[in-house]
């Protein structure tokens, strides 16, 4: 045989690169992906001043740093890959990738790659601004706040392919995103800390597929989760994205609906 | 490379696909096509030959039967098959919002040994659109890169699904050129078609694939021979079929009437037509609308379809309206024929 063969590394740059392409061709995606996660953390903000932060021993650092990650993996990442899963569906491209040499995982993570890269560039921006605006003390386990992200890379991929089986056009995607993005907002400690709802509902809250990233993250930079506490948050972490990539598997959709 | 590999490159064994609300699309058809051939699938729409193609590319296991590309399963041993075959889907398949260069590069990427794009599309009749979104391109066009991005891995066997339809003839006739020196270089191509001009123009050897059987294989001249010819003439006032001579003896295997329309079915074009004229001739009888015509591949695709809707129909249990709808048909059919 001549030339040189693909390896998947070769196989998903050069999708990723055409994705990127694609990525800033779209403007609407261009601008739920790049502008809504740079906004949201300062109305989280606005939001602070009204609460009680003092009583759950919460500064308004330690909940809007957490907060801005989450806001980049839900948009730049979950909401922008469910719009990419399903419209490269539609137009048959994933039916056409799947005929070449790429293998089905590396068509979803090949794909994801730009999406990826903004959350985590997101995430790092928005992580350094909190810190030099809100004038907040060095992180004190950072290996855990870089754990917690990259976890919820992979989960919010694999839950973005998820979602997407039951998509059907990328207008749908704005519908179909919203359950997990309204509960996320609400229940994962991204607007206000858990610690303020009651025992049951916080214990229940808990089990969301962001709160242990939005734990993880906040605990590497205040140092005060215990070695119990770190541990559940990673299994409930590592339980979603499992779940998640066991859910693509089972019942990911690589064509459309006739 | 064994020399089995050499004989057939293609090999399927009472194939079979349901899909999942259990409509059978594929029923047990087998067929092979050796190296260097073009094989071509010919069927109306809904045949099962889409069916059939995705599974010799791999896209999903069999629900029965077995296939073998180049020797190898191509669903379960996909990364010994898939660099060295192209396959040409029956739509699409490109983000509309990348330009052509962009998508074949993107392609290019994904497939060992590629040629250089700017070579497969130069190659297809490309080059002065490579800056062009794809969404701005007509059908053909779009067809023209689906069939460069199959090539550019120089594939030992290339899968074309409809690869002309939506084509306008000069399109449709480079496609077929392009084929042809595809052949020439050694490339195996399977290829489906409902246009019968294709298939009998291009391919080695031909199935006609109709409600998931094969109805009949061979080459085009093979699956002609196979089918009667056939007289068609209109008998004067006054005559019966009866009046001919014995339609035995005249190598008559079948015939028709509608009113006064005769039509005659042989193996034997050159002896019936003959006992028949001097027959006219004798009687001073002038026979309306005579048309005598050697079976071809379209009569041949069009016999088999009448066949095996007629024996459908005759199957279906005492549903009153499907038998009127079936006669409705044949009607329809005897119509057009005396047109």
């Amino acid at each position: 045989m001549s030339g040189t063969m693909t390896t998947p590394a070769s196989r998903m740059a050069a999708l990723a690169r055409a994705e990127l392409t694609l990525f800033g061709r779209n403007r609407g995606t261009l601008v739920a992906a790049l502008l809504v996660p740079l906004i949201l953390p300062f109305s989280v903000y606005s939001f602070t001043t009204d609460m009680d932060l003092d009583q759950v021993g919460f500064t308004p650092g330690a909940l809007i740093l957490p907060a801005a990650v989450g806001f980049a993996l839900l948009f730049a990442v979950y909401s922008a890959l469910v719009a990419v899963y399903t419209s490269r569906r539609e137009e048959l491209v994933l039916k056409r990738l799947r005929t070449g040499e790429l293998r089905d995982h590396e068509i979803l993570a090949g794909s994801a790659l730009p999406a990826a890269a903004t959350g985590l560039g997101q995430s790092v921006l928005l992580v350094t601004g909190c810190a030099v605006l809100l004038d907040m003390p060095a992180p004190r386990a950072p290996h855990l706040a870089v754990l917690g992200l990259l976890l919820g890379l992979v989960m919010c991929a694999a839950l973005a392919a998820c979602t997407s089986a039951f998509t059907r056009t990328v207008e749908a995607a704005q519908v179909t995103t919203l359950p997990l993005v309204m509960v996320s907002l609400l229940g994962s400690g991204m607007t206000f800390p858990l610690q303020m709802l009651p025992d049951t509902a916080a214990s229940v809250c808990e089990l969301l597929p962001l709160t242990p990233v939005i734990t993880l993250v906040r605990g590497g930079w205040t140092g005060d989760l215990t070695a119990s506490e770190t541990v559940s948050a990673l299994i409930v972490a590592l339980a979603w994205t499992a779940g998640g990539v066991f859910a693509v598997r089972r019942w990911f959709r690589w064509e459309p609906r006739r | 490379m064994t020399a089995n590999e050499h004989e057939h490159v293609i090999e399927v064994t009472g194939l079979r696909r349901v899909y999942g609300g259990g409509f059978e699309a594929v029923r047990g058809i087998t067929f092979s096509v050796g190296r260097g051939e073009i094989f071509a699938l010919l069927g109306t729409n809904g045949a099962g030959k889409t069916s059939t193609v995705e599974l010799l590319e791999g896209l999903a296991p069999p629900s029965g039967g077995r296939v073998r590309v180049l020797g190898h399963d191509p669903f379960a041993e996909r990364a010994a098959v898939r660099p060295r075959t192209g396959v040409m889907l029956q739509e699409g398949g490109f983000p509309s919002d990348l330009t052509v260069a962009e998508t074949t590069r993107m392609w290019a990427g994904c497939v060992s040994g590629a040629r250089p794009p700017a070579e497969v599309l130069e190659r297809v009749g490309l080059t002065t659109k490579s800056r062009v979104r794809v969404k701005q391109l007509s059908g053909g066009e779009r067809r023209r890169l689906d069939l460069a991005l199959a090539l550019l891995g120089d594939p030992e066997v290339l899968f074309l699904d409809e690869p002309t339809t939506g084509l306008d003839a000069e399109g449709r006739r480079d496609t077929w050129e392009l084929v042809r020196r595809l052949r020439e270089a050694g490339t195996t191509v399977l290829l489906t078609t409902h246009y019968l001009e294709e298939a009998e123009g291009l391919a080695d050897r031909l199935a006609i694939l109709h409600d998931g059987e094969i109805a009949a294989a061979g080459t085009p001249a093979e699956v002609t021979a196979a089918q009667p010819s056939r007289i068609s003439f209109e008998l004067p006032e006054g005559y019966h079929l009866g009046d001919l001579p014995p339609l035995g003896e005249m190598g008559v295997c079948g015939h028709e009437t509608d009113g006064r329309l005769v039509r005659l079915h042989t193996r034997h074009l050159q002896r019936a037509a003959t006992r028949l004229l001097v027959w006219a001739e004798g009687a001073g009888v002038e026979l309306g609308r005579l048309d005598v015509r050697s079976a071809s591949l379209e009569e041949a695709f069009l016999g088999i379809a009448r066949e095996a809707s007629a024996s459908r129909s005759t199957a279906e249990p005492s549903g009153t309206h499907k038998t009127h709808k079936a006669r409705g048909t044949r009607q329809a059919e005897k119509k057009e024929y005396a047109a």
